[in-house]
């Protein structure tokens, strides 16, 4: 049972290790540069606001936290444009942390429905500092130091950094899903008052679980600094990655460990490849829209746990061992 | 910085504040009685405006005629929207999934507005968006006046329809208790989807006020939600009093922030308010603490 339960990740790991090496082609490995990342951020974000059940709609603060603090640390510190910048990388993810501590001080005071208004709040008080302060560059933004390298190779280091962002998050993920503290922010998501009667620290829990989620989001926000070159305020605290990655987790399954992998793979890259092919923005937004609407309205579990489900019933059908099933793991969903 | 111009940002605060009160007062009556909290209202808000735009531009009607057209029409959208979406969410995260609904719904009506109207900036134009009238010897467009007054008379029947009709009290028993509501005989789907009606079509009208002191693209509704929603968080999520000061009051801050520090700081001062309300009263100001929110 536990053999057929994760061998299929060795070779999705494979396929996304080998992908770079087959397709040369710098247009796809860029798509191939930003799913990761995307994929990155919502399976860290998922960490907390899927086992929660706090949705947290400012997550974009800890990415633009991670880009201006690569950005403002590789100039002001010369770092050469080589390679050398990624040793940043975690630094960005560190001072995303430290950010994320007083947003949690502050947001996680209230329940639920008024911390995700209070998380659109913090985020917008973000977003237009980066515009107002001096230091950030206001509108025009910040540049980072050029790296000389050639088109034909330049995605493939951000490519494999990505993807052991995307596997750290994915295991700390795995991890605090096993761990006492991983039980403890589902009992808040399932009954936050039983759950403190009981003797949880909500609010360390909770906040704890939020300052963890910012490290892999920095460190995402980091990475694709030095990848643009470029960062703009309006694009790095941008209100759609917020909603983008929250929509990416519940399309594949809210509070499961594969479903924002899978919801921001299929979701960014959709959305890379459409931007490429029609360069219309407004269409995607469209699209995106109507195509989360179906899910929420057909599959509201999420794909994962839809098809799960299915297979479920159709191997009960077949057999009538249900006794398998493992109920930490089957009632982490959100029913 | 002198007495006139605080002064003036203080008038001026309260004529807009009063237009932002009463697209929050929408957003926290669906709030209330639903549970919902419609992200989409800030796009609606330009939906509103959009229309608004389309029928002079289109066919010569005057923006306040025009509201004769637009408010039914967006009371109709709010039907459909409840209908189709938003009766179908179900279970103990509702609240949480109208966010994320409502939100999809915003993303489909942007892209849409941008496709039909493109993202150039436009302006509502009309003989009193452009003429001003000196009250206390202060130069203010007509159109302020008019959004004032607008504002006042749709707040004034909402709240006759609230506080002095039948359905206005089945209306504040489903604010104060679903279940209750529905024991003694209100039909509370009913008076949901036509609270989501209303909490939309009220929309039309800020929206056309907006459009007539702003210039705005789709784009617009991002700032509009944040501070909506900072308004009806600041009131008292439900509480449409709390909806009412909280809108005159926020803006009537930022207008004076905008004149003693400078625009830049204006929309920030906004968000620091919040914050700081919420550190010391996390109910908001009129907001009651609820016993127990699972």
């Amino acid at each position: 049972m536990s053999r057929l339960k994760y061998g299929w990740w060795l070779p999705l790991l494979a396929a996304f290790v080998v992908f770079p090496l087959v397709e040369k082609n710098p247009t796809y490995t860029t798509i191939g540069v930003f799913t990761l990342i995307f994929m990155g951020c919502a399976a860290s974000w998922n960490m907390f606001s899927g086992y929660s059940g706090y949705i947290n709609l400012g997550a974009a603060v800890f990415y633009g936290t991670g880009a201006y603090t690569m950005t403002l640390l590789s100039n002001h510190l010369h770092v050469p444009g080589s390679g050398d910048q990624f040793w940043l990388v975690p630094v960005g993810g560190l001072v995303a942390m430290i950010v994320a501590l007083p947003f949690g001080l502050i947001a996680l005071r209230v329940r639920r429905h008024t911390f995700v208004v209070i998380t659109i709040a913090i985020f917008f008080v973000f977003q237009l500092s980066a515009i107002n302060f001096s230091f950030t560059g206001g509108t025009s933004g910040l540049s980072l130091p050029l790296i000389p390298w050639l088109v034909t190779n330049f995605n493939t280091p951000f490519y494999y950094i990505a993807l052991g962002i995307v596997i750290f998050a994915t295991l700390l993920s795995f991890a605090v899903r096993r761990s006492r503290f991983g039980l403890q922010l589902l009992a808040i998501r399932d009954d936050e008052d039983r759950a403190s009667g009981l003797g949880v620290k909500v609010f360390a829990v909770k906040l704890t679980g939020f300052v963890l989620s910012a490290f892999a989001i920095g460190m995402c926000g980091a990475l694709y600094a030095v990848f643009e070159g470029q960062i703009y305020p309006q694009f790095v605290f941008d209100p759609l990655f917020d909603i983008s990655i929250a929509l990416m987790a519940i399309f594949g399954g809210l509070g499961t460990l594969v479903g924002p992998l899978l919801g921001a793979l299929v979701l960014e890259s959709m959305q890379q490849y459409l931007t490429l092919q029609f360069s219309n923005s407004s269409l995607y937004l469209v699209l995106f829209g109507a195509l989360f609407l179906f899910i929420v309205l057909f599959m509201p579990q999420g794909v994962v746990v839809y098809v799960r489900d299915l297979w479920t019933r159709h191997s009960l059908a077949s057999d009538d061992d249900s006794t398998s099933m493992d109920p930490a793991l089957s009632g982490s969903t959100l029913s | 910085m002198n007495g006139t111009a605080v002064l003036h940002s203080i008038i001026d605060g309260v004529l807009t504040g009063s237009v932002y009160a009463l697209m929050a007062t929408g957003l926290t009556l669906i709030f209330g009685v639903m549970n919902i909290i419609n992200v989409a209202q800030g796009i609606l808000v330009i939906l509103g405006a959009y229309l608004s735009y389309a029928l002079s531009v289109h066919l010569g009607i005057d923006l306040f005629v025009g509201l004769a057209i637009t408010i039914p029409t967006l009371f109709v959208v709010g039907i459909v929207v409840e209908r189709i979406f938003l009766s179908r969410i179900k279970g103990p995260e509702r609240v949480v999934m109208s966010i994320l609904v409502t939100y999809a719904i915003a993303l489909v009506i942007e892209g849409l507005l941008n496709i039909v109207f493109s993202a150039n900036y436009v302006e509502l134009h009309a003989w009193y968006v452009v003429r001003s009238v000196r009250v206390f010897g202060i130069w203010l467009p007509y159109i302020y006046l008019l959004g004032f007054a607008l504002a006042v008379v749709l707040l004034g029947a909402l709240y006759v329809m609230l506080y002095r009709t039948r359905f206005g009290a089945s209306v504040r028993a489903s604010l104060a208790d679903q279940t209750a509501a529905a024991l003694v005989g209100i039909n509370v789907r009913r008076v949901s989807t036509i609270c989501f009606g209303l909490g939309v079509a009220v929309t039309a009208a800020g929206g056309m006020i907006y459009g007539a002191t702003n210039a705005f693209n789709a784009n617009s509704s991002y700032d509009l939600i944040s501070r909506l929603l900072v308004i009806i968080v600041l009131g008292g999520m439900g509480s449409l009093g709390g909806a009412l000061v909280a809108g005159i009051m926020m803006i009537t801050i930022e207008d004076l922030v905008s004149v003693v520090w400078g625009p830049t700081w204006s929309n920030l001062s906004f968000f620091v308010i919040l914050v700081i309300v919420l550190s010391l009263r996390p109910q908001g100001l009129f907001g009651q603490r609820s016993v127990r929110v699972a």
